[in-house]
């Protein structure tokens, strides 16, 4: 049977299930994306902290996620954590796993963000009389993440991307209905192309928004 | 006597935008000629069609009588090969306006390279002939450092020591000083007086019209991709002919 | 903590040795990956460059398509779908390890192509004049100038490529390689103890990529100071 008449009789059929696991794909991604936002944050702080330990920490954890593959950061999590008495769902080891992973790398990208803005702009802060944590909060922060805007984009990209992975821990999204599908109906070539294209969809058009940004960017500095 | 670099009616146009239209220009041994013209002249096309750094669209160069980028078949001209270009190009020395020093070689290194790829000598005499010009421009005490950690006058006389350890027959400067600070012009200007005292040959695009006046044998204004006027520098200066010449000197004066 | 020292007392002796020999072929997917990848890399960038307008569609084609996938399902789709759509042919040397080099040959190839137009791109117009002015050849211009110049831009980000590849590798597994990875799982499940193993597996990929990801920091320091 051809490519073409596979697609004819049993394209609608692959798309329909396909889209269908978005919603999982999706409900991983958004939260992960959150919390590597906010943990990656804290991290950098640690990171650049005046405490030894504080930093030890922060550079012992993002050397450790930013050295070892994601999936077996997964695999730990999702089949090592009940060892120790925790069960998490396949749902919560994914967005658990992508988003410790996702903080170690937006750690640093913080860091190169919040160290691009110029000191003169803290010590004008400091001469206003603002503390240190508010000269963070009001004056350098609001900058940086003007700086980092195409970064984080890229970031979200790359974490939409690495969902992929996921129905390794058994999350039911668009790979692992795709697996499904081919188990289904063997037929692999017509239904990881269809499953590639989604993705395409959805991550060609993000990251010329993510280029447009940071030509944006380039002008307005 | 034959001119040493003898220019005849060049032309130079992209699609319909004519930019030089029939320059024919001589040049003796040893003689200093600056152009000057407003800007869009076609001055800077004119010097850099010289060493083909621009193809020509007609007419024709010769150094020493020697066609320049091109040769005869029977009877017709045509473009010589990348490698006899480049042995054409070891006669004729160009500075830029923007230096152009090699960022990834130190300054020695930037003045050797051509000296042991092209001309094939020694690393050691090299080194020695590259020195010797490094001491000239005044220095010799930067020959370990690397460009970028260079004011602007010293990447252009390094850029000149480059050029004389080729020693090539004719030095063409195409606004040398331009994208210099004001307080850095002077000692650019210094070296290249002292080139001039030595006999060089030398073809100056510049809008430094003082220096012009002082060092050049000739003045040429160019105008609309030609030639308007020439002479010495009495003459085009403080005497000129044509109306667009007065106009342009009245331009720079009040500036 | 303590249990698991004793998981590791009990079992490192039979661990350790098989997982360090399925790194032997993780380090061989890392290594003919990244030399395909630099290979296509250089392929389409010279495309990419190339001026000839169907040529730059096609590269631009390939790069974005090959880097908008997740790497997970390029691989799916260079290990599957070549067999379905020219079924005709004997496909049976092409195996999961062939597959998992090609696909992310081309993913690498893709991310390099974009790497090299970097380089490439930053490059001054004036320093080939400028070469040239001195008598130099386009050949000889591009060989002690330009490439050298190039390289240095280039270098660093391909290293990294080169180590984040490692970890890259894991994703082989889930294709039906048998190295590291797909190892540490038939023994997670076969002896029951995944966090140990898996754990251990963490430890055998950061010590492949730490040192290498370290003299590089290094290197780079040292190149950008010489400037």
């Amino acid at each position: 049977m051809s490519f073409l008449q596979i697609l004819d009789q049993q394209g609608w059929y692959f798309l329909v299930t396909l889209l269908s696991g978005w919603p999982a794909t999706i409900s991983v991604a958004i939260p992960s994306f959150f919390f590597a936002l906010i943990f990656g944050l804290v991290l950098a702080l640690l990171r650049m902290a005046r405490s030894r330990l504080s930093r030890g920490f922060a550079i012992a954890y993002i050397e450790f996620f930013r050295g070892t593959p994601a999936l077996v950061q997964l695999f730990v999590i999702y089949f090592g954590l009940p060892d120790l008495g925790y069960s998490p769902s396949p749902f919560q080891a994914a967005v658990i796993g992508l988003g410790m992973n996702g903080a170690a790398y937006l750690a640093e990208i913080y860091r190169a963000g919040i160290e691009s803005i110029h000191q003169g702009q803290k010590e004008a802060a400091f001469a206003l009389g603002m503390t240190p944590t508010r000269a963070m909060r009001y004056i350098v922060l609001p900058q940086a993440i003007r700086v980092m805007t195409p970064a984080l984009t890229n970031f979200a990209i790359v974490l939409l991307k690495d969902t992929s992975i996921i129905f390794a821990v058994g999350v039911v999204e668009v790979m692992a209905l795709a697996r499904n599908l081919v188990t289904e109906t063997l037929q692999s070539g017509v239904v990881y192309l269809m499953a590639g294209a989604l993705y395409l969809c959805v991550t060609i058009p993000m990251s010329h928004l993510a280029a447009r940004l940071e030509r944006n960017r380039r002008a307005w500095q | 006597m034959e001119p040493l670099l003898k220019v005849d009616d060049l032309h130079k146009a992209y699609g319909a935008l004519k930019i030089l239209n029939g320059v024919s220009v001589n040049v003796k041994r040893g003689e200093k000629v600056s152009i000057i013209g407003p800007s869009g002249s076609g001055k800077t096309t004119f010097l850099r069609c010289i060493n083909f750094l621009e193809k020509p669209t007609s007419g024709h160069i010769f150094v020493e009588g020697k066609l320049i980028g091109e040769k005869t078949v029977s009877g017709k001209f045509v473009h010589v090969s990348d490698t006899e270009l480049a042995k054409d190009r070891q006669e004729i020395g160009f500075v830029f306006q923007r230096f152009n020093l090699f960022p990834h070689l130190s300054v020695l290194g930037n003045v050797t390279i051509a000296q042991t790829k092209v001309l094939g000598l020694s690393q050691r005499d090299a080194e020695a002939r590259g020195r010797q010009m490094l001491e000239k421009v005044g220095l010799g005490h930067k020959v370990d450092e690397y460009p970028e950690r260079l004011s602007g006058g010293q990447q252009q006389r390094v850029a000149i020591a480059r050029v004389l350890a080729m020693q090539p027959k004719l030095i063409l400067f195409d606004e040398a000083t331009s994208a210099l600070d004001p307080e850095l012009i002077g000692e650019v200007l210094r070296v290249m007086r002292q080139l001039a005292e030595e006999g060089r040959t030398m073809v100056i695009v510049t809008h430094e019209i003082q220096f012009a006046a002082e060092i050049s044998d000739r003045i040429i204004f160019m105008d609309h991709g030609a030639v308007v006027e020439e002479g010495s520098p009495a003459k085009v200066l403080k005497d000129p002919q044509h109306p667009r010449t007065r106009e342009f000197l009245k331009r720079i004066e009040q500036r | 903590m303590e249990k698991l020292l004793a998981v590791y007392v009990d079992h490192i002796d039979v661990w350790l040795p098989e997982m360090l020999f399925f790194s032997i072929t993780t380090l061989e997917i890392a290594i003919v990956s990244f030399v395909l990848a630099v290979a296509i890399g250089l392929v389409l960038v010279m495309l990419r460059v190339s001026k000839i307008s169907p040529l730059v569609t096609l590269a631009i084609l390939i790069i974005e398509v090959a880097r908008g996938l997740p790497i997970v399902v390029l691989l799916y789709i260079v290990y599957f779908v070549p067999p379905q759509l020219v079924s005709g042919w004997n496909w049976s040397w092409y195996n999961a390890f062939v597959g998992a080099v090609l696909g992310l040959g081309i993913h690498g190839g893709a991310i390099l192509a974009e790497v090299f137009r970097a380089g490439i791109e930053a490059l001054h117009k004036g320093q080939r004049e400028a070469a040239l002015s001195l008598g130099m050849t386009p050949a000889k211009s591009m060989r002690y100038i330009l490439v050298p110049q190039a390289a240095r831009i280039v270098l660093p980000p391909v290293a990294n490529y080169g180590i984040g590849l490692l970890k890259e590798t894991s994703l082989c597994s889930l294709i039906g390689v048998n190295e590291l990875m797909n190892d540490a799982k038939s023994i997670a499940f076969a002896d029951y103890e995944p966090m140990a193993v898996f754990l251990l597996a963490a430890a055998i990929y950061f010590a492949m990529s730490y040192p290498l990801a370290l003299i590089l920091r290094h290197v780079e320091k040292r190149l950008n100071f010489s400037r």
